[in-house]
């Protein structure tokens, strides 16, 4: 078989998976699901360091950057200022530049407030950054961004942490179509078959945070997920048979006794 | 003995009383934080972490340290 490279930014990624590291009991808790899942990118935020405890555990004790790739975010920035300063801060920490850009313009639903993400996406672009966008699903604005220099369009499937899976294949097929891109389903996922479907429409992968974090069974969720993503990228690549309205027998008819 | 003038800044949105000429290397160091792993900004502006030994805190600077957490 020929080898499928998951390629962002011109680097070469062994999983097209990549995971979030919100909303788990514990930092081991994170670590091991993250393992199970083979994800090589996972998603990082930025915050204060908590100056009262120092014997807080440090999510570079667990989770090795020089093994994993950490993508920091900007979850929580309501405007491009913030953004922009989150992730400034994230490349001073420690030379990152390949960034997830996440403006949300909606506390209630976490929508992404396009137009600072748009704006965002140009400045950090100039600045040498290399910006994967989160994004809805319209194809004018995922044109856009990447007219702006995004080297990742990240649409949602549907609201952050909803669990509601894919709300829109039609949009996203048609974002598949018009950009080589590579295209991410980031959001609203909420079980394995989510990110299966993902990757039949033709994603290059999709990002998982609560859908594994807030399962029964964290560890066994993020198996499934890289199994998931296996079987719907592995689906794609071998063309599926058109949709027929009339029945087909697949035993033949002839020598019928 | 001289009495050690202190001064009043704000560190990660506390008070915080330091000594004065205090740079902003050694309060790094007295919190006991590990420079490899945070971005420090001052005043708004993000420090270069090899010249913070020839950054003097002055009275009501406000210090942001931050790191990575687990995120989505």
């Amino acid at each position: 078989m020929k080898k499928d490279s998951f390629i962002v930014a011109n680097k070469r990624f062994k999983s097209r998976l990549i995971v979030g590291t919100g909303k788990y009991k514990n930092m081991s808790q994170c670590a091991r699901a993250i393992e199970l899942s083979g994800a090589d990118i996972v998603t990082v935020a930025v915050r204060r360091v908590n100056i009262s405890d120092k014997n807080k555990p440090l999510l570079m004790d667990y989770i090795d950057p020089k093994k994993i790739t950490y993508l920091p975010n900007t979850a929580g920035c309501f405007n491009s200022n913030e953004a922009l300063r989150t992730l400034r801060l994230a490349r001073e920490i420690g030379g990152w530049k390949l960034v997830k850009l996440e403006v949300l313009g909606d506390k209630e639903n976490l929508f992404p407030e396009m137009i600072e993400t748009l704006k965002s996406t140009e400045i950090l672009t100039k600045e040498g950054f290399k910006v994967m966008v989160y994004c809805n699903d319209d194809p004018l604005m995922a044109k856009r961004l990447e007219n702006s220099g995004a080297c990742a369009i990240m649409p949602l499937a549907a609201p952050i942490g909803s669990g509601l899976g894919i709300l829109n294949k039609v949009n996203v097929k048609i974002i598949r179509k018009q950009t080589k891109l590579p295209l991410i389903i980031d959001a609203g996922l909420g079980q394995a078959s989510d990110a299966t479907i993902a990757m039949e429409l033709g994603c290059d992968g999709v990002l998982v945070n609560t859908a594994i974090a807030k399962a029964k069974k964290p560890f066994e969720m993020a198996l499934a997920f890289k199994n998931a993503v296996l079987a719907g990228r592995q689906s794609y690549l071998s063309g599926r048979i058109k949709k027929n309205f009339i029945g087909e027998a697949s035993s033949p008819t002839k020598g019928i006794i | 003995m001289k009495k050690v003038k202190k001064i009043k800044i704000k560190i990660n949105g506390k008070f915080k009383f330091i000594s004065d000429n205090t740079s902003l290397l050694k309060l790094v160091n007295d919190l006991k934080i590990p420079l490899k792993k945070v971005a420090i900004e001052l005043n708004h502006e993000i420090m270069d972490k090899k010249k913070l030994n020839k950054k003097i805190l002055n009275k009501n600077d406000r210090v942001e340290i931050v790191h990575f957490i687990g995120g989505g």
